[in-house]
């Protein structure tokens, strides 16, 4: 009913171009953005924000970057997680080696940091495509973790060789360490996932994105109207890596506090990520952030229902909830295989008709 | 259509004006002895012909006569073994694809490139990618340059999309297309470069009556409008002799005839090519 085109004319390529051009979409989502922001922080508590909305938000800016790689440049990727073992560790060290500069540009600065790592472990991608890019990339992700296990350099020489994020402040609000809020872990974490989300959506609506979709869909077309491929494929691969880098830093320094890299980087994470951009659905932002929420709820949620509804074992709850997981995405990419953001895409033209057929 | 009139002059480096008074000019391109072969076997075999400014240029010649090969020699894809290719009365040295593009070379596919999973609108502004050189972190912030420059090509678009009769589908993602409007998209990604040459690889086949009489208006208007030096292979006879001015006949790997239609369709050695002829 409310879900409508008609009466909203664009009358210049600008407003044609927008990225909501439905009015009610558009109010929509500033109804979302000011809940988000001036809603939840007040309300959320630390349960809240350790197992929901805290992990979302970061999985969301690494499901971005992957499906900026993977769902817009076609670069499959399993190298997610030793590249977001490079932003915790990049942040690492520049939190204890310069512990006067705001952690906010440590952060930015290990999404750089990793973005450079990750243009060097693209340059096989100029050779090889599809599965045999994805193994060159497992090599990336196993041995980053292995470089940060071996050199002690990466973790200061400590005995446990552990990394432990120092407290920081950003305005005067403690954001890393032990004594953090659970609303100052949420505001950091929304600023940078609202940040970049934005980035990722100029970056994909114009020249950049339609090089990286180009290459995606058909390379030798694409090289052909004058896509360079070289350049092309390493730009995704460098901001595909800032954002994986600045999600890596802030799971480190804000959501875990203290990381082992093979334990919270190791290749699960890599298939963590990659499932979330194929639930959410490859070449949508949005679908970054529904795979995120998919991913990062479904347990949460069937935990809730098993052991508090039908008060099951814990223990026997966590493999029940295995398997249901593992259930639901197959059932999931059965029936729709273009993920939850083409459901959502659907919807949208049904209700735009709604309630008539046609 | 007769052309007999254009051939006086035809191997001299000056202009004529057709029967239909278009405007032909000196040499755009010139394609000087080219042999390309892929291991044992000789695809292109010292081949040399020219296409002059202006002027709708056919390749003819029956399936594996190498057409399709000397297409991907222009344009970047197949480095050959001998020759030279001049453009613009220069020689170009060896160039990849997208290097090709830049200097103003389009082409289209025989069976058809496009990139199904954007829209109609972002496949034609594709071909524009030439035409845009805002910095990534201007896109990034989508401030200034990147937005201004996006908006500024979107109307060079749209004009393309006008002319080629395509805004109903702007929107729609490629893959629903069906067949004779996909050619007619990557037709108008090709035009939407704004190219001096631009190369159609079959740009008929697989059409009925109706789209190929659609297709050759727009190949004559966009000669006509634009100005677009056109080079064509195609297996419509009908057609080819309609459009073009000039026709080169390849068989084998060889250039057995080239000249008016009204030559090539004279040429004994093109009617044996076509026709087959008795080995007794």
């Amino acid at each position: 009913m409310f879900y409508r085109e008609a009466g909203d004319f664009s009358t210049s390529y600008k407003e044609d171009s927008q990225t909501f051009p439905i009015r009610f979409d558009r109010y929509r989502y500033y109804v979302v953005l000011v809940v988000a922001f001036l809603v939840v922080p007040f309300v959320i508590t630390d349960y809240w924000a350790n197992a929901v909305f805290v992990p979302f938000l970061i999985y969301a800016i690494a499901a971005i970057g992957l499906n900026i790689l993977t769902g817009y440049c076609g670069q499959v990727s399993l190298g997610t997680g030793g590249f977001m073992a490079v932003g915790a560790y990049a942040v690492y060290k520049l939190m204890t080696g310069f512990p006067d500069v705001s952690i906010v540009i440590h952060i930015i600065g290990a999404g750089f940091i990793t973005a450079g790592v990750c243009i060097l472990f693209g340059l096989p991608s100029l050779r090889i495509k599809g599965f045999y890019l994805a193994v060159a990339t497992l090599a990336a992700q196993f041995f980053l973790v292995w470089l940060f296990n071996r050199v002690a350099w990466f973790y200061n020489y400590s005995a446990s060789g552990q990394i432990n994020a120092p407290e920081r402040e950003v305005l005067g609000i403690v954001v890393t360490g032990p004594n953090t809020e659970a609303w100052a872990q949420y505001m950091i974490s929304l600023v940078f996932v609202t940040a970049c989300a934005l980035l990722a959506r100029n970056l994909t609506r114009g020249k950049l994105g339609r090089q990286w979709m180009s290459i995606r869909d058909m390379d030798i077309a694409a090289e052909i109207i004058g896509v360079n491929p070289l350049s092309a494929k390493l730009s995704a691969f460098a901001i595909s890596g800032f954002f994986i880098g600045i999600s890596g830093a802030l799971f480190f320094a804000v959501y875990l506090g203290a990381v082992e890299v093979g334990e919270a980087f190791g290749i699960n994470k890599s298939f963590l990520v990659l499932f979330m951009i194929i639930i959410g659905g490859l070449g949508s932002i949005f679908g970054s952030f529904a795979g995120a929420a998919f991913l990062v709820l479904m347990p949460v949620l069937l935990k809730n229902i098993l052991v508090g509804q039908f008060g099951w074992a814990t223990d026997l709850a966590v493999h029940i909830e295995f398997i249901i997981v593992g259930a639901l995405i197959v059932i999931f990419l059965i029936i729709e295989p273009h993920g939850l953001a083409q459901l959502w895409r659907l919807a949208k033209e049904k209700l735009r008709l709604w309630p008539f057929p046609h | 259509m007769d052309k007999e009139e254009g051939m006086a002059v035809k191997d001299s480096a000056e202009s004529y004006v057709t029967d239909d008074g278009r405007t032909i000019g000196g040499v755009l391109m010139d394609i000087r002895s080219i042999t390309l072969r892929f291991g044992g076997v000789t695809a292109i075999n010292d081949i040399s012909f020219d296409i002059r400014e202006g002027e709708i240029r056919a390749i003819i010649g029956p399936n594996g006569a190498g057409k399709s090969s000397m297409l991907n020699v222009i344009s970047g894809f197949y480095v050959p073994q001998e020759g030279e290719v001049w453009f613009r009365g220069a020689l170009r040295p060896p160039m990849k694809p997208y290097q090709v593009a830049r200097q103003g070379i389009a082409r289209t596919f025989q069976n058809i490139a496009l990139f199904e999973g954007m829209s109609v609108l972002d496949n034609v502004m594709t071909g524009r990618l030439n035409h845009m050189n805002s910095s990534m972190w201007s896109q990034a912030l989508w401030l200034g340059r990147a937005e201004a420059e996006e908006h500024e090509n979107r109307e060079r678009v749209e004009r393309v999309i006008d002319f080629l009769e395509i805004q109903h589908i702007r929107k729609t993602p490629v893959g629903r297309l069906p067949y004779g409007l996909k050619k007619r998209v990557e037709l108008a990604r090709a035009l939407s470069a704004e190219p001096e040459l631009l190369l159609l690889d079959e740009p008929m086949a697989g059409m009925n009556v109706e789209e190929k009489e659609d297709m050759s208006r727009f190949i004559l208007e966009v000669n006509d409008e634009f100005g677009t030096t056109i080079a064509l292979i195609e297996h419509d006879m009908g057609v080819v002799m309609d459009l073009s001015d000039r026709v080169v006949v390849m068989d084998y790997g060889r250039k057995i005839g080239d000249g008016t239609p009204h030559d090539v369709r004279n040429n004994q050695e093109v009617i044996d090519a076509y026709l087959g002829v008795s080995h007794d």
